[in-house]
């Protein structure tokens, strides 16, 4: 016999009822659903604003969880040596891989300090930066590219602005909220960046390919220009970006452009600049009578 | 199927346990996006649906019909996909599966695995299609290892919501 179940009421009237209600909210809660992604395509803001409060709440978890990733990591080496342990010997290199692990943090210390130092100089150059932050996670569930930021308005983001890291190019923050944002980046599938080649300023634009990896199409006619390990940086061109942001590095040509990975390893991205939009100066009026 | 424990005469399990046990770890599974962790393409399984269709393949009483509406209320808040869409999906997925079981009555828990690898295949499908696709069929391609990964992480999900379940329905 099959098990009894409350789908088959059988010839109760108050179940058959109250199964029927449990359908009747199913369904309209699945009609409100359906509203509810309606009006995320008609009014973007508004639910945004809804999801970045939720963010906010949880950027500060992701936020320690992120920076104590590090230590964790060496307290799992550690646990797995100590069940090795067991004579002189393993001892001994036990305490090597110790002195190695310190070694390897010290160098890690030395690599950020180089990194926060490259990003210092990068903030010199640039009087447009508005905050320094730490990228603390990303949707890895979703088809879309987007990491979240611990900084939001309440540190003058705003929607539309640039994100640099220290080695070049992150993304462009879509939703700010109060103490944190998500910043979509250029490797989603939807982001368009416009560039250029370093070595001859060959018009070129960049689009993700959402596997981490970017589309790279030249804005020539005729024969492919594009050559495995050209350098792109941002051109300007209408805006956003300021010119001359490192931003991806061709890898093999296709037959219209080429496939590039970007300059800034997503899963390195550690502290990146939130930078004021780029405005392109319009070109001075025509004077009246000018030849 | 779930065990059921020997229950004594006058003692039944907690209510309260019974059920915030099934609640609480979906709503846990749902977090999966707060981890520290900047990934280059959709890779970290939906958590928060195979806890969901874990327990529904436990017990296949255990949700009401409109229990999709707030779990996938609160999965959508932390998943980063617009509002609404694990609402529908979820929801669809629980009808889907209520259907379901008028046809297919006795099921092991190979044919759970499988129905509920497809489920979650069809999720990401239907979740990437509302995203905004903007990568077409190369993106789709995309997603293989993500379901590959859901399906072969289920049956552990399972088996913690049955060690789960055992504490669950303990008396």
């Amino acid at each position: 016999m099959a098990p009894p179940s409350p789908r088959r009421p059988g010839f109760s009237r108050r179940a058959q009822y109250s199964l029927f209600t449990t359908y009747v909210f199913a369904v309209a809660g699945l009609i409100a659903g359906a509203l509810l992604l309606v009006t995320a395509r008609l009014d973007p803001e508004g639910h945004a604003a809804i999801q970045q409060r939720v963010g906010d709440i949880f950027a500060p978890v992701s936020s320690a969880a992120r920076s104590a990733l590090g230590g964790m990591g060496s307290v799992g080496e550690a646990i797995s040596a100590y069940i090795d342990a067991g004579s002189k010997n393993r001892e001994l290199e036990q305490e090597l891989a110790k002195t190695r692990a310190d070694l390897r943090q010290a160098q890690q210390a030395l690599i950020e300090n180089r990194r926060l130092k490259r990003l210092l100089a990068l903030k010199d150059q640039s009087s447009a930066t508005i905050v320094n932050a730490r990228l603390v996670g990303s949707t890895g569930t979703l088809s879309r590219r987007y990491a979240t930021l611990d900084a939001g308005w309440a540190d003058g983001v705003k929607n539309g602005m640039p994100v640099i890291g220290a080695e070049g190019l992150v993304g462009r923050v879509v939703q700010a909220g109060r103490i944190s944002s998500r910043v979509l980046l250029i490797v989603d599938a939807g982001a368009v960046v416009p560039i250029k080649r370093l070595s001859d300023g060959l018009p070129v634009l960049a689009n993700g390919l959402g596997d981490g990896r970017l589309e790279l199409r030249p804005l020539t006619g005729g024969n492919n220009p594009l050559r495995a390990r050209d350098i792109f940086v941002t051109s300007g061109t209408g805006g956003i970006y300021r010119p001359g942001i490192p931003v991806a590095m061709a890898l093999r040509p296709t037959p219209d452009g080429a496939i590039g990975r970007p300059l800034a390893d997503p899963s390195r991205f550690d502290f990146a600049t939130v930078e004021a939009e780029y405005i392109v100066q319009p070109p001075p009026p025509v004077e009246a009578g000018a030849p | 199927m779930a065990r059921h424990p020997r229950t004594r005469i006058g003692r039944t399990p907690s209510p309260a346990r019974r059920f915030a046990v099934p609640v609480i770890t979906t709503m846990i599974g749902s977090l999966a996006p707060v981890l520290p962790l900047i990934a280059t393409t959709a890779i970290v399984p939906p958590f928060g649906l195979m806890v969901f269709l874990a327990w529904r393949a436990l017990h296949r009483n255990i949700w009401p019909a409109w229990a999709g509406i707030f779990l996938g209320l609160w999965d959508d808040l932390f998943s980063g996909a617009a509002l609404g869409t694990s609402v529908v999906l979820w929801t669809s997925l629980l009808l889907a599966l209520d259907m379901l079981d008028r046809r297919l009555i006795w099921r092991d828990a190979f044919q759970e695995w499988g129905i509920a690898a497809l489920l979650i295949a069809a999720y990401l499908l239907f979740a990437y299609q509302i995203g905004g696709a903007v990568a077409g069929w190369y993106g789709v391609t995309l997603m293989l290892p993500q379901m590959l990964i859901a399906a072969l992480l289920f049956p552990p999900v399972m088996r913690v919501c049955d060690r789960l379940d055992q504490w669950r329905l303990r008396v």
